[in-house]
């Protein structure tokens, strides 16, 4: 740990702060005073941070693996299974275990042949229609078992909040809140469901998720180019696959699927908890190891092998729709832990943050281009080499054009010119007030500390960071800008729409700032 | 999995009284668990201060990070717009912010605070204008002046106006590229009635007839120290807090007397089926309901815990049912809505794929059926009151929550013991009068608004009533050119 560094940023926040004397609560060395790390034998790595505010603790867990840890054929089972994850174990969530468990192995059977025959070369309809008729009485009978959402009665009669979960393309997190006094409902309810899931429910989970992405994909604008986006942007690496699933992959994935992907992945060294609250360590570690200790160790998953190779050309996608246009720009990057991320935060400061950032001065303000654009980097996910990316929301009767000649302009500049004394230091001064406020939320401080255990295998990493943020020059953004914004290693994506291709037809110009309306 | 269920509150201190704490061995059931009491924790109590100009001030000191917050709410709701100038309040609001002061232009305004990474934010909705500020402790003195400085003397620059409207202009041309903003918008339109200030929206013209000395007579007529709750949370000393606020806005004399217009809203229901066409989406969009309550409804406790077991959790029935037990739907809630002062939309929402559209829409009406046909069980009352109270705590565990509650209360005229007047009126609902309040959702009365495609619905939408189709084309838009 490099101490220096640290004392000055904890000193540059008491000047910041005016404090004098008492112990700030925000920097490292008052973080380490209150917060303990206990790896269990098997594996799992839990942070507790003792944070007495109120009577009351949250939680996130953190899995390595998302999306990108899927192959074609099962696109959408690290989602999946984030949904199983609320279904329940054998103790929870069944009315009859060990009959429900037979009935779930003859409904996989029955699953099994239904979809050899429907993905065979030639499939027999009458055979498919008795197949599928087989499989949706043996759903109907495994159905009758089931002591539906048990898990989140429980968590939820108990003053459980927040309880909610998300899958990203690399990590996975499950979070909620309790009262003080359920920690050991806590260490009860996480450990059952990592150590046996039950995957009950799943073929109707299944179409709950397929209803999610025509929500959140299909039937959105942005949803729709999002999508066209990433999986242009990417050709090898995994990170191409939506998370959602494609929809053919939401119609096959399977129980058996589920099983595999949980043997593989989830496994306690895998796996990371950070507590924050009015919890101690002292009394809740023996708590941890009585209940996630029962967990046997399993291999490590093998490590992902593909690395999206450099990329040669520009692409460019032009989705038209019926909505307004939309723009998105992409280039690539290497992973956040690469020594240059802190670069890219400034260049997304500078180009993008607030009201006197570039982008927002020269698009939004000056040229009323736009009424939007927001920079940022770690897309779709931040373990891998990833994309920074920029997108903007065109004024009306604005080309994207219009917007992408605008938007380069500026970003060409970073490559030409130094930025301003005064833009560094508004982005350290901002980079050390953004981390200071949030430190104000047990749920948010949970998922940081386990994040960053996850990515540098050190929670303090997350403080240290603003020492690396403090140490960007101007030369480095020159440099990163230079390597990064070229031709060749961009993805364009935008919405033409589709009814107003043509420009709008002129009307008479109103006396400057008088509209008249129509 | 987005739950769409906001909050769930809660506590039950009871249940825990004198169990010993966590059992020696692994439970392998959750049955088992015993559970130590909750600590004792009282809410923190704001102190309440009347300038002698009338300002509200509340302050809640919070010495764990070295940040001070601030909130204004000002009686400047974009309720009180004149018909024609919808979008006054809201362009107002941001002119306010970004146009600057009459000692300080708009730009300099910006570097200042984000130079000391401070924030300050003006937004308006229906029934008040916010603003916010946020800064380090070091800080606070001078940001809290310019704070004073945006609400009492805004320059309203002409050249930033013109930006708000740009944006506000780009936001109707886009207001119906998404099928959920169509669907909210417009039901509150049938629920209200569409020139009720509770429903109605921004338009080109109405965007287009404000000029800047329309924001210059909105803030003189409505931005006075009687009409302004301030509320302090955070890393200050309150003594020398109250001498700052005394020195930035002691010296603003009171407004003239004045009484808020009522605003208007339809007052019967419109039953029937109402549909809006959209053929660029995979699902239905089903919004189904009528008015609602006020707060200060006297089953408004007995709603809170219809509304849990309804809605409130993955147990509740509606998610149980609609999304667990039959797939339909990733996205369903509902209840009975109230707001503080008029009354809010009761509804049930479902979005389903659209072959599915009649099931989902059936699927909801028995739901809002069942709610007195198959009255709520003692063990579904019990279950939505353990968890409501045993979440409790949640609602005051940080002191930025309470503060912005109880300036909500302040607001709203609410006693400002409103919070522990929650926990006992919860906790003394009976199955009983939950099976009353169940006449507050009246199906036979529910407007049913369904936005998505034209073709491929299992069931045609006459099958649920008289259909009023809705309109949602926007009129010829303004020449871009015009600036």
């Amino acid at each position: 740990m490099n101490r220096n560094a640290v004392s000055r940023w904890a000193l540059a926040l008491l000047l910041l702060a005016g404090i004098a004397g008492a112990a700030p609560a925000q920097d490292l060395k008052s973080f380490e005073q209150k917060t303990k790390v206990h790896k269990l034998a098997n594996g799992w790595t839990f942070i507790i941070v003792e944070r007495p505010t109120a009577p009351v603790f949250s939680f996130a867990t953190i899995a390595d693996v998302g999306s990108a840890q899927e192959v074609p054929g099962i696109t959408g089972l690290a989602h999946m299974f984030e949904h199983m994850a609320f279904k329940g174990t054998p103790n929870i969530g069944s009315k009859d275990y060990a009959a429900e468990k037979k009935a779930l192995e003859a409904l996989e059977t029955a699953y099994q042949a239904w979809q050899t025959e429907r993905l065979s070369a030639r499939p027999d309809a009458k055979k498919m229609e008795s197949l599928r008729a087989d499989f949706q009485a043996r759903q109907k009978e495994a159905a009758g078992f089931v002591a539906q959402n048990e898990f989140d009665d429980l968590l939820t009669r108990e003053g459980g909040t927040g309880m909610n979960a998300s899958t990203g393309a690399d990590v996975t997190s499950y979070f909620y809140s309790l009262p003080a006094n359920k920690v050991e409902l806590f260490a009860f309810l996480e450990s059952e469901r990592f150590a046996h899931p039950v995957f009950r429910e799943f073929y109707e989970e299944r179409d709950v998720v397929h209803e999610e992405r025509r929500m959140s994909y299909e039937s959105q604008p942005i949803g729709r180019l999002v999508e066209q986006f990433t999986t242009t942007a990417f050709q090898y690496h995994p990170y191409q696959q939506p998370g959602i699933g494609s929809p053919s992959d939401l119609d096959a994935i399977s129980i058996t699927d589920a099983e595999q992907f949980f043997q593989t992945y989830y496994v306690p060294s895998n796996l990371i908890t950070a507590v924050v609250g009015d919890v101690h360590a002292e009394t809740l570690i023996p708590i941890l190891e009585k209940y996630f200790g029962r967990i046997p160790a399993r291999p490590a998953p093998a490590p992902l092998r593909t690395v999206e190779p450099p990329q040669i050309a520009e692409r460019t996608v032009v989705l038209e729709d019926p909505a307004q246009p939309f723009y998105i720009e992409g280039y690539h990057k290497p992973a956040e832990t690469h020594p240059d991320q802190p670069v890219y935060d400034a260049i997304d400061d500078i180009l993008s943050t607030g009201r006197t950032s570039r982008l927002y001065r020269s698009l939004v303000r000056d040229k009323k281009l736009a009424i939007d654009v927001e920079s940022f980097s770690g897309y779709p996910g931040e373990k891998y080499p990833n994309l920074w990316a920029v997108l903007a929301v065109p004024a009306f009767g604005i080309t994207n054009q219009q917007v992408q000649a605008a938007l380069r302009q500026e970003v060409e500049r970073l490559k030409t010119e130094d930025v301003t004394d005064e833009e560094l230091a508004k982005f350290k001064a901002r980079s050390k007030a953004d981390l200071v406020r949030s430190l104000r939320s047990n749920q948010g401080l949970a998922a940081e500390l386990a994040g960053y255990q996850r990515l540098y295998g050190d929670w303090r990493e997350l403080f240290r960071y603003i020492d690396r943020l403090d140490r960007v020059t101007k030369a480095d953004i020159r440099r990163v800008a230079n390597a990064t914004f070229q031709a060749p290693n961009r993805t364009v994506a935008m919405i033409v729409n589709r009814d107003s291709k043509a420009p709008a037809p002129p009307a008479p110009a109103t006396p400057g700032g008088k509209n008249s309306g129509n | 999995m987005n739950r769409r269920n906001p909050r769930t509150p809660a506590l039950l201190l009871l249940a825990a009284l004198a169990l010993p704490a966590a059992a020696a061995a692994q439970a392998t059931r959750a049955g088992e668990l015993r559970y130590p009491p909750l600590p004792a924790f009282a809410i923190p109590q704001p102190e309440r201060v009347v300038l002698d100009n009338g300002m509200v001030v509340m302050l809640l000191e919070d010495h764990e990070l070295p940040l001070v917050e601030a909130t204004a709410l000002v009686r400047a709701g974009s309720r009180f717009d004149p018909a024609g100038k919808v979008g006054l309040a809201g362009l107002g609001a941001a002119v306010m912010r970004t146009g600057g002061t009459q000692s300080m232009p708009g730009d300099a305004l910006d570097d200042a605070l984000e130079s000391r990474a401070a924030v300050i934010e003006l937004g308006a909705n229906e029934d008040s204008v916010r603003a916010v500020l946020s800064s380090l402790k070091a800080d606070f003195p001078q940001v809290l002046r310019t704070f004073a400085d945006v609400l009492r003397r805004p320059a309203f620059d002409a050249g930033k106006l013109e930006v708000a409207r740009n944006r506000a202009i780009a936001e109707v041309s886009r207001q119906n590229d998404d099928a959920q903003g169509i669907l909210f918008r417009e039901f509150n339109k049938v629920v209200y009635g569409g020139d009720s200030p509770y429903a109605r929206t921004e338009t080109y013209a109405t965007l287009g007839n404000i000029q800047r000395d329309d924001l210059v007579a909105w803030h003189r007529a409505s931005f006075h120290p009687d009409r302004i709750v301030l509320g302090l949370v955070g890393d200050f000393q309150r003594d020398e807090a109250l001498r700052l606020i005394r020195e930035a806005f002691g010296d603003w004399p009171r407004g003239p007397q004045w009484k808020p217009a009522e605003a208007a809203f339809r007052q019967q229901p419109s039953p029937g089926v109402y549909y809006v066409e959209k053929d660029d989406v995979t699902q239905s969009y089903v919004l189904m309901g009528h008015l609602g309550l006020r707060v200060n409804d006297p089953d408004y406790y007995a709603l809170e815990v219809l509304n849990q077991a309804l809605s409130g959790s993955f147990a509740s029935r509606l998610i149980a049912n609609v999304r667990t037990r039959k797939g339909l739907a990733y996205a369903v809630f509902g209840g009975v809505g109230s707001e503080w002062d008029h009354p809010g939309v009761s509804s049930l929402f479902v979005s389903t794929k659209t072959e599915t559209t009649g099931a989902g829409i059936d699927a909801l009406l028995e739901e809002a059926r069942n709610v007195t046909a198959q009255p709520f069980s003692a063990d579904e009352v019990d279950r939505a009151k353990q968890s409501l109270l045993n979440s409790f705590v949640f609602r005051f565990d940080t002191r930025r929550e309470v503060l912005g509650r109880q300036l909500l209360l302040e607001y709203y005229g609410y006693p400002l013991d409103w919070l522990a007047r929650y926990r006992s009126g919860v906790e003394s609902v009976t199955l009983e009068q939950v099976r009353k309040a169940s006449r507050h959702l009246r199906p036979e009365e529910f407007s049913i608004l369904v936005v998505g495609p034209s073709e491929g619905m299992d069931k045609p939408l006459t099958s649920f009533g008289k259909v009023t189709p809705i309109d949602v084309a926007l009129p010829p838009p303004p020449s871009p050119g015009r600036r």
